[in-house]
């Protein structure tokens, strides 16, 4: 097993660092899954974690100048890692201004991803800081926990609003509530609702749009889905802040797809990263 | 948007109707009273009154006039309910409660009657939310009894002179000592904490003192913790009033400017605290 990395360009560095900045605020662990093609930041859906899973894509070519992967073996060519991306993220704080940063899987007291990067000197002397970031590699008979997952048989697919209305209705719902009901139909319409002792709140979202994929996708057992009808989720109102307090990769496309009382899918897309996360619905 | 579709027919159920272009002309002046969940809200053709209270020992009121409302309808001579203030802010605020130019939170707040909740429909940038917050039976407000012509001493200072002071306050202090005296030291706040103790004087013709009546030496003490949620009125105003009656009871009256530069008042009372016999 053997990977080594390199990222030389600033931008790359601070994208980079968005999308694992991202990954840090929706989870404490996740799996780093390298392969030849692709970085993979994955949190497969445990009772631990809330049922909450999610999955990050990104193509290696648009990040790193040097890539260098061996995997466990030359049939399947690609490492699996366990990984707290805090000590990433907090790993890629120093790198900010550095002019290159090497990334590099080592054995050193227990197995390490060992960032180092070098930063600017006045003085002919370099700096380089070097950070060793435990890691625990994944055997191979673990890996079917790994693997993309499949697109739910969705009722409901949507465009969001802007994130930024998202989190600050959320914000203040989250204080009122510890559950919230996402719905959503098919003539572009989404609401956010929560019901207490107190009060209840319904935030209407217009004209949001059905991605494409949603005309031709037949559903419910070959019976189109009538536009008005809602397919509505409650879920965790923590799980859904944090995937919106999280964002810092501003996405290009934003969309939710909602399993009747299953489960809400979220998707951002921008052009060479990509962030699912599904949340599963509660009674 | 619901804001103009209302049919004419609901629009009739409402006993209160009252409508803002900007939410936050609301939402602020709230926030400079919300140090309790519990807001009695009372309705009248001249306006809303906001009451919050503590401890039976501290009393605040917003006035918002009607004509700050764009709207203010009321079919009955008094309305009277209660609401949580917190879960009203939230509400209010939904939308983030922006700051930028331009970007304003409308509001519509209706309500039917006794036992009906109060409806809020706040829309902004094309997003429309509805909150239905449950009302209470409202209580009766403390009467403070606080009568302009039992004032002994009265002095109206621009704010920014007292938020200097009470941002530099030394909370260990149980206590705020105000002496109010026709002679020196005139105005004074004093604190008596665990580093020792700390006067603060304004001397009567300084550019800060809009107006200067002190009759008698009045020296009163009042509660730091009571008097510490004064601070977020203080802190949206342009003048306050600090008025004593022969009680010693403290009223502090704050003239508060919107964003469209319409003034409100917020009001505080506060009661002295009770003298202990020196042994």
């Amino acid at each position: 097993m053997k990977f080594r990395a390199k990222i030389n360009d600033v931008g790359c560095l601070n994208h980079f660092t968005r999308v694992v900045n991202t990954i840090t605020k929706l989870t404490k662990a996740c799996v780093l899954r390298l392969t030849v093609n692709n970085v993979y930041f994955v949190l497969s859906g445990k009772v631990a974690n809330g049922g909450v899973s999610m999955w990050c894509e990104l193509l290696q070519v648009n990040f790193f100048d040097e890539y260098q992967l061996e995997g466990v073996s030359a049939d399947s060519n690609e490492i699996c890692l366990e990984v707290a991306p805090e000590n990433l993220s907090r790993a890629l704080k120093t790198a900010q201004n550095a002019k290159f940063v090497k990334i590099k899987l080592t054995k050193k007291h227990c197995p390490c991803l060992t960032l180092a990067a070098e930063l600017p000197s006045l003085s002919s002397v370099s700096r380089v800081v070097t950070h060793d970031i435990p890691v625990d590699v994944i055997p191979r008979r673990l890996w079917h926990d790994f693997k993309e997952p499949s697109m739910p048989d969705f009722d409901v697919s949507i465009y969001l609003p802007p994130l930024k209305t998202m989190k600050s209705v959320v914000d203040r719902m989250k204080n009122l509530s510890n559950y919230l009901v996402v719905e959503a139909n098919l003539s572009g319409e989404m609401n956010l609702k929560i019901e207490t002792d107190l009060v209840s709140v319904t935030t209407h979202f217009k004209n949001l749009g059905n991605p494409p994929w949603a005309d031709d996708a037949s559903q419910g057992g070959g019976q189109s889905r009538p536009v008005e009808a809602m397919a509505h989720a409650r879920v965790d109102i923590r799980k859904l802040q944090q995937f919106l307090n999280g964002q810092q990769v501003n996405p290009s496309k934003a969309m939710c797809n909602i399993v009747d009382q299953r489960i809400v899918h979220l998707i951002l897309l921008q052009e060479d990263v990509s962030l699912q996360y599904f949340i599963p619905a509660v009674a | 948007m619901p804001l103009s579709t209302q049919s004419q027919s609901e629009s009739d159920e409402y006993i209160l109707v009252a409508s803002l272009d900007n939410a936050r002309n609301l939402s602020n002046i709230l926030k400079a009273i919300s140090f309790k969940d519990h807001a009695i809200f009372n309705a009248t053709q001249n306006g809303l009154k906001v009451t919050v209270e503590d401890s039976k020992c501290l009393q605040a009121n917003a006035f918002i006039q009607a004509d700050i409302f764009q709207e203010f309808t009321i079919r009955q001579d008094v309305i009277g309910f209660q609401v949580n203030l917190t879960v009203l802010l939230d509400c209010l605020t939904i939308f983030g409660g922006s700051t930028v130019p331009g970007v304003s939170t409308a509001l519509r707040m209706c309500y039917i009657g006794y036992g009906y909740p109060l409806t809020l429909f706040l829309e902004e940038a094309g997003v429309v939310t509805v909150c239905k917050i449950n009302t209470q039976e409202p209580e009766e407000p403390l009467d403070f009894d606080f009568c302009s012509t039992n004032v002994t001493n009265k002095v109206i200072l621009q704010s920014d002179s007292l938020k200097e002071a009470f941002s530099e306050l030394d909370m260990t202090s149980e206590v705020l000592q105000l002496t109010m005296s026709p002679s020196h030291p005139y105005f004074r706040l004093s604190t008596f904490g665990n580093s020792g103790n700390a006067h603060y004087d304004y001397p009567k013709d300084s550019d800060m003192m809009e107006l200067f009546q002190c009759t008698k030496t009045q020296k009163n003490r009042y509660k730091m913790s009571l008097l510490k949620p004064s601070t977020k009125a203080l802190g949206l105003s342009c003048k306050v009033s600090v008025r004593t009656d022969s009680r010693g009871f403290l009223s502090l009256q704050y003239l508060v400017r919107n964003d469209d530069g319409q003034i409100c008042f917020v009001e505080y009372y506060c009661c002295p605290d009770e003298e202990v016999d020196e042994e």
